[in-house]
């Protein structure tokens, strides 16, 4: 028996959802993108253009949930199917589009540049219990118009795992595009096997930008999974009581799910947010919050019960440096999503709210999600009788240790932490240097980023990603990108 | 045909297939491989490996006690036909090990015994609970090199001390090095009582022992 967490009852994920449709109609939600607006009211939606105000009635947005897919596969660069959006599975990879990297050496944080998120990648490849990459900061040495495209270049380059990225202008996500289709041979090969989910994140409350509306749109049209990320913020953007977030976030996603499955009916789309409980004392975004957890939980509840693929952002802490506060919010979140059965956890590495990236950080999250994918598969009898016949032969020796039994199944019912995590006596803790849990995590970052292994990108695919990022960087005053760490590619 | 087999063994004991370490065994036998080159090119190198991914934190301790297991089973298949052609097995040491007086725990030491026991020392493992007299008896009686102390509480750690100072009185300390080991003790502790010997592990311990009848031989 898997253990489930469900913090809704059915009659409360009803009403929830029974709002979230009233809320389309009354007060409608608002569009600012022409596109979008036109697919709406030619669906029989009414639509204010002067207001850009649309209200969708409930049978159009039905129709969308129909025909939006119940799950589907990203894929390694290689083409295997790798992470499965659907039923209950969880998959990890790290948060998204963070602005500063803690620096190893200092502790302290420093704008992020183009090494920072290469060896973040790098490490993400290593990492086994992470299932996927993510374009997690932007680097500071572009210009930040193409800082989203920069980022997807760098990690095609070094990547095998499939990545959750996204795209900040319009333009741009036709370049990311493009590079996608450089690495998989064409239109055809990518729809049939996709790698990369573009994250859309409508604005609190029930507002779609120009932006990530075309975006969305767009991802729609060319088979290319998006994944939406709803954000209210309890108190703030969103009412405080966590159901009405939560109503507020179905809303949100429903006009989405509405909005992509009209421009291309079964392109896969992700039930997915990034929500917060306001802090009501320093005004901010809490990542950590119980309340928080609670929120992605029960949305992921809802969206489970509409038949969608399921996204949060979860497993992050609002700590500065990676101290007990960074544990302990880092992990209380981990679990829940597991537990929760979010299909995509993004949120590992990541710290202060969601604008630094730590390698120290990630590795010890790494030992979490190894942890929490643990506990999610539970107890099993494993044998017949359980106990009974090793029990009657050891009788009352305490030989376990021995046994062919422990042997076989010790590595299967145990989670194993790699030496991040520290178990050994005080003497051997001493001798190795006293080390504190960033220490041995920086140890480790370290040890993995130089025993990464090139992947082999061939070079005439890698030629034509560094061409359509510098063409696209010219367009922003920059004539030459930054020199790839090309030892890292073996070439 | 004798290499191929003999690393067969090896593999076999790195795995962990004790049925199979005793099938090649006698596979081996049967095809006239030296007896003495079974356990030295096929056996011993398999146990270095183990101890070796043990270390590195690729092999944990159920793989470490199966393949001592597996090298044990070998060796009592091994013995007898050492025996017939009148060869002998050089220990690297003999080995008493116990755990001492008012403490019953078992695992740590017994590990010790294993690994010490795989890697090629002969061992007495006297136990739990064990008075001072019988480890001062049983070094009487074997002539053993090496004494190997377990204490796994903070409370009966401090007897490690007295065992050592019996072994004073009794005019044998001169004649045998001594380990301490346990969750409580450390490389301080065992310097501080006098003891010759400490590790961490049952993968150290057995370094650690190699180590001390190195010097007990050259001394």
């Amino acid at each position: 028996m898997r253990p489930t967490l469900r913090l809704l009852a059915d009659d409360l994920v009803d009403r929830i959802v029974g709002e979230g449709f009233q809320l389309l109609m009354d007060p409608g939600v608002r569009v600012h993108n022409d596109e979008a607006l036109d697919l709406l009211a030619g669906a029989g939606a009414t639509v204010d253009r002067g207001n850009r105000i649309v209200r969708v009635p409930e049978k159009i947005v039905r129709r969308a949930l129909e025909t939006a897919p119940e799950e589907f596969y990203l894929h390694t660069f290689d083409g295997r199917p790798v992470v499965h959006y659907g039923g209950d599975d969880v998959q990890f990879d790290p948060g998204s589009a963070a602005i500063t990297m803690l620096d190893s050496d200092t502790g302290r944080q420093r704008p992020a540049l183009t090494g920072d998120f290469v060896n973040l990648v790098k490490l993400v490849e290593m990492l086994p219990q992470i299932d996927a990459q993510s374009t997690s900061v932007i680097c500071a040495d572009v210009p930040p118009e193409i800082g989203d495209l920069y980022r997807l270049y760098l990690a095609l380059n070094f990547i095998r795992k499939p990545i959750v990225t996204g795209a900040f202008r319009k333009d741009t996500w036709w370049t990311m595009r493009e590079m996608l289709l450089a690495m998989a041979g064409g239109q055809a090969a990518l729809a049939e096997r996709p790698v990369a989910v573009f994250d859309c994140c409508p604005s609190p409350p029930l507002l779609w930008s120009d932006l990530t509306c075309q975006n969305m749109i767009d991802c729609a049209r060319h088979g290319i999974p998006a994944e939406l990320v709803s954000m209210p913020l309890a108190g703030a953007t969103s009412p405080v009581t966590l159901a009405a977030a939560v109503v507020q976030h179905t809303a949100e996603c429903l006009s989405g799910v509405t909005i992509h499955q009209l421009a291309k009916a079964g392109s896969p789309i992700v039930w997915g947010g990034s929500p917060a409980a306001f802090d009501m004392r320093e005004g901010t975004t809490p990542m950590g919050d119980v309340g928080t957890w609670l929120i992605d939980c029960a949305y992921t509840q809802v969206g489970k019960t509409l038949g969608l693929p399921t996204h949060a952002y979860l497993g992050m802490s609002d700590a500065k440096i990676v101290d007990a506060q960074c544990g302990l919010e880092s992990a209380g979140g981990t679990v829940l999503a597991a537990l929760a059965g979010v299909n995509m956890v993004s949120g590992a590495g990541m710290m202060d709210f969601e604008s630094c990236q730590s390698l120290e950080k990630l590795v010890i999250d790494a030992e979490v999600i190894g942890m929490a994918k643990r506990l999610i598969l539970g107890i099993e009898a494993r044998e017949d009788p359980i106990a009974l016949t090793l029990m009657r032969k050891l009788g009352h020796r305490a030989d376990y240790l021995a046994e062919t039994h422990t042997l076989k199944w010790f590595s299967k019912e145990l989670y194993l932490p790699s030496a991040v995590i520290d178990r050994g006596s005080l003497d051997a803790w001493q001798k190795k240097g006293s080390k504190s849990a960033f220490e041995r995590a920086r140890d480790r970052a370290r040890q993995l980023i130089a025993s990464y292994k090139a992947v082999g990108v061939p070079a005439d695919v890698r030629r034509e990603l560094r061409s359509i990022a510098t063409a696209a960087a010219r367009k922003f005053g920059m004539n030459e990108l930054p020199p790839l760490p090309e030892q890292a590619l073996g070439v | 045909m004798a290499n191929e087999i003999l690393k067969k063994i090896t593999t076999s004991i790195v795995d962990g297939e004790p049925d199979l370490t005793l099938d090649l065994t006698e596979q081996a036998l049967a095809g006239r491989v030296d007896p003495m080159a079974i356990l030295d090119d096929g056996l011993l190198p398999g146990m270095r490996i183990v101890g070796q991914k043990f270390s590195d934190g690729e092999y944990f301790l159920p793989n470490l006690i199966v393949a001592a297991m597996a090298m044990k089973r070998a060796m009592a298949r091994l013995e007898p036909e050492l025996r017939s052609r009148h060869q002998v097995v050089k220990a690297a040491g003999t080995v008493i090990i116990g755990t001492v007086q008012g403490d019953i725990h078992e695992i740590g030491k017994t590990l010790v015994a294993t690994m010490l026991s795989a890697n090629g020392f002969a061992v007495h493992d006297l136990g739990v609970d064990v008075p001072a007299e019988q480890f001062i008896a049983t070094v009487k009686a074997t002539g053993a090199t090496v004494v190997g102390l377990s204490a796994l509480l903070t409370t009966t750690m401090t007897v490690q001390r007295s065992i050592i100072e019996a072994l004073r009185t009794a005019g044998l300390r001169d004649r045998v090095k001594v380990m301490v080991g346990g969750a409580p003790v450390s490389r301080q502790w065992a310097d501080e009582i006098g003891a010759d010997g400490y590790a961490e592990d049952a993968v150290g311990a057995v370094q650690e022992a190699l180590r001390l009848v190195g010097q007990t031989t050259a001394a």
